[in-house]
């Protein structure tokens, strides 16, 4: 399946990217030489082979159920641009 | 006209009752001053790498086995993508193909004592997200991130249910397993347990499912029962006048009772799956299931039956006394003490259930213990007091008047008189008392004498001061009534 200029946008819209008309065509390029790369991989046999969900042959540790964490309210919210309350405060989102 | 189907399948979100969050070391205590218990891991900030939590694993994993599901070896995370201020990372860290729990079923009671089998499609572990608050921040949202990253479990159910009762059923059942468990506190009030229901109807025979609406915030029993009773009209009107039902999300609003179209935008839907780099797969060994297997618990469905078969309760009785855990416990402690089944289930749904109900008190908090309730109800067993008197003893003991059932039978004086000789006095005295009612009673009709007794019972019983035992005085005034005739 080949790219076109609307998929790009309704990615970037969906990853809240700011992209320029300019950088869009590019995109178009680079992601279908990408994809032309997918279908070659599409194209081989993986009969019984098993699904990888991560490069690393290694399996997830565990850590034990315990609060190691204090409140840094203070200085987590020192970067934030508004605070109220605790509250960080960001654009409403409901109308 | 056309006959509809009703077709359910719940979606129930379980916060897990972990001290600590899914992927952080933060807190998941409830109620804790705004942003105290987000830290660096669950705010997203750049550099850090999330660490699973054991016991989330281990409970998932006996809600697996208390539903007889399969619990698949591998298990993986993936990232669910879409934006919203109280998701700080951009991404809900959630399973969607690989979850930690397969399929598996749940037997539910229904109103009418049977039972029926609901299957469960799979259950998957994820994090929750934060709280927006919309009151008025000059315009703005506050967001509180203490919420984010505490553990919840996604059970999603077959569309096996075909009407309200039924899923309401179901999700009593949800909530009384993971309470059993303790795998979960269970409030709902508080959102431990929050469901969405997707609901769709079909003309009766069809085999193929109708549309679904997705109905989201439904929060309390009562209201799954109302939210989904409000969304089967709707559907069936809208058919019914030529419309089409669309797939999309609705809002149950419990003030108004209607569901609401959220009217999301289309794209909101595609979170781009994809397994999350940060996290390797979840490996369970065999050895690390069986050992949660054999700590299970007893569970309700199996306590139930144990109730109905070894101890003889009617399948109502089992029911309620099994629902919870506490409930079962406190119940099962009076059945040991006094050695009656029944009693105790008498007493237990009566007299006590009664009491807390009227205090809005959980088992939990009453002020009778069962080790006090099972010794009242043995002193009711073994005559030393009349049921009457028994209740005035569990009402002594409620206002914490007495240590024991035997303390406030003592100094009440309550003890039941099975002595002939002192009934007989009482029963000549009111006899001699009572020379009209005697009369009556020996000019009675035989077969109305019966009912006639019962004012001489009442007066002895009431000379005695309700010590007396009924039965003995019954029997003797009956004895000597007769002699007169």
């Amino acid at each position: 399946m080949a790219l076109e200029d609307s998929h790009v946008r309704r990615a970037a819209h969906l990853a809240r990217l700011a992209v320029s008309d300019d950088q869009a065509r590019g995109f178009v390029d680079d992601l279908n030489r990408i994809l032309e790369m997918v279908d070659q991989l599409q194209g081989l046999d993986t009969e019984g082979v098993v699904p990888l969900a991560h490069p690393l042959d290694a399996t997830q540790r565990l850590r034990a159920d315990e609060v190691t964490e204090s409140s840094q309210r203070d200085t987590f919210q020192y970067s934030a641009p508004a605070v109220e309350n605790g509250l960080y405060l960001v654009p409403r989102v409901v109308e | 006209m056309m006959q509809w189907e009703t077709v359910i399948g719940l979606e129930v979100h379980v916060q897990l009752a972990t001290r600590s969050k899914i992927f952080s070391g933060a807190s998941t205590a409830f109620g804790a001053e705004p942003n105290t218990q987000a830290c660096a891991v669950d705010l997203g900030l750049p550099g850090v790498l999330p660490v699973l939590n054991e016991a989330a694993v281990s409970m998932a994993v006996q809600f697996g086995l208390a539903v007889h599901a399969q619990i698949p070896e591998v298990s993986v995370f993936d990232r669910k993508n879409y934006f919203y201020p109280d998701l700080p990372k951009g991404y809900q860290t959630s399973q969607m193909y690989h979850p930690i729990v397969g399929p598996g079923e749940v037997e539910v009671s229904l109103e009418d004592g049977s039972t029926k089998p609901i299957r469960i499609h799979h259950a998957h572990l994820e994090e929750d997200a934060g709280k927006s608050l919309h009151e008025d921040f000059h315009g703005m949202t506050g967001i509180d991130l203490n919420r984010a990253g505490t553990p919840l479990l996604e059970i999603v159910s077959e569309p096996d249910m075909r009407n309200a009762k039924e899923a309401a059923a179901f999700l009593k059942a949800i909530h009384s397993i993971v309470t059993y468990l303790g795998i979960s506190n269970g409030n709902m009030a508080e959102g431990s347990m929050r469901c969405d229901v997707n609901v769709s109807v079909r003309p009766q025979g069809q085999a193929s499912l109708g549309t679904r609406a997705e109905v989201k915030n439904v929060n309390s029993f009562r209201f799954v029962e109302r939210a989904i009773a409000f969304e089967v009209e709707r559907q069936i009107e809208l058919i019914e006048d030529g419309g089409k039902v669309i797939q999309e999300t609705r809002l149950y609003d419990p003030e108004r009772d209607e569901t609401r179209s959220m009217r999301t935008k289309e794209e909101a839907n595609d979170y781009r799956y994809f397994p999350c780099p940060d996290l390797l797969p979840v490996v369970l060994d065999q050895a690390y299931v069986e050992h949660l297997r054999g700590q299970l618990p007893e569970l309700p469905a199996a306590k139930r039956e144990r109730f109905e078969r070894e101890l003889g309760l009617s399948a109502y009785d089992a029911g309620v006394l099994s629902a919870s855990r506490d409930m079962a416990e406190y119940f099962e402690e009076v059945k040991t003490v006094c050695g009656d089944a029944k009693q105790a289930a008498n007493w237990v749904q009566g007299e006590l259930s009664g009491a807390l109900n009227r205090e809005n008190l959980v088992i939990t908090q009453s002020p009778v213990s069962a080790r006090q309730l099972g010794e009242l109800v043995s002193r009711v067993m073994d005559d030393t007091i009349s049921g009457k008197a028994a209740k005035q003893v569990f009402q002594a003991l409620w206002n914490g008047q007495g240590h024991s059932a035997d303390d406030v039978i003592e100094a009440q004086g309550l003890k039941q008189v099975t002595d002939s000789g002192a009934i007989e006095a009482m029963i000549d005295q009111v006899i001699a008392d009572s020379p009209a009612q005697v009369a009556q009673y020996c000019d009675a009709e035989p077969e109305k004498r019966g009912k006639m007794i019962g004012y001489f019972v009442g007066q002895v019983m009431k000379a005695s001061r309700g010590t007396a035992n009924p039965q003995q005085v019954n029997g003797l005034l009956k004895e000597k009534l007769d002699a007169l005739l």
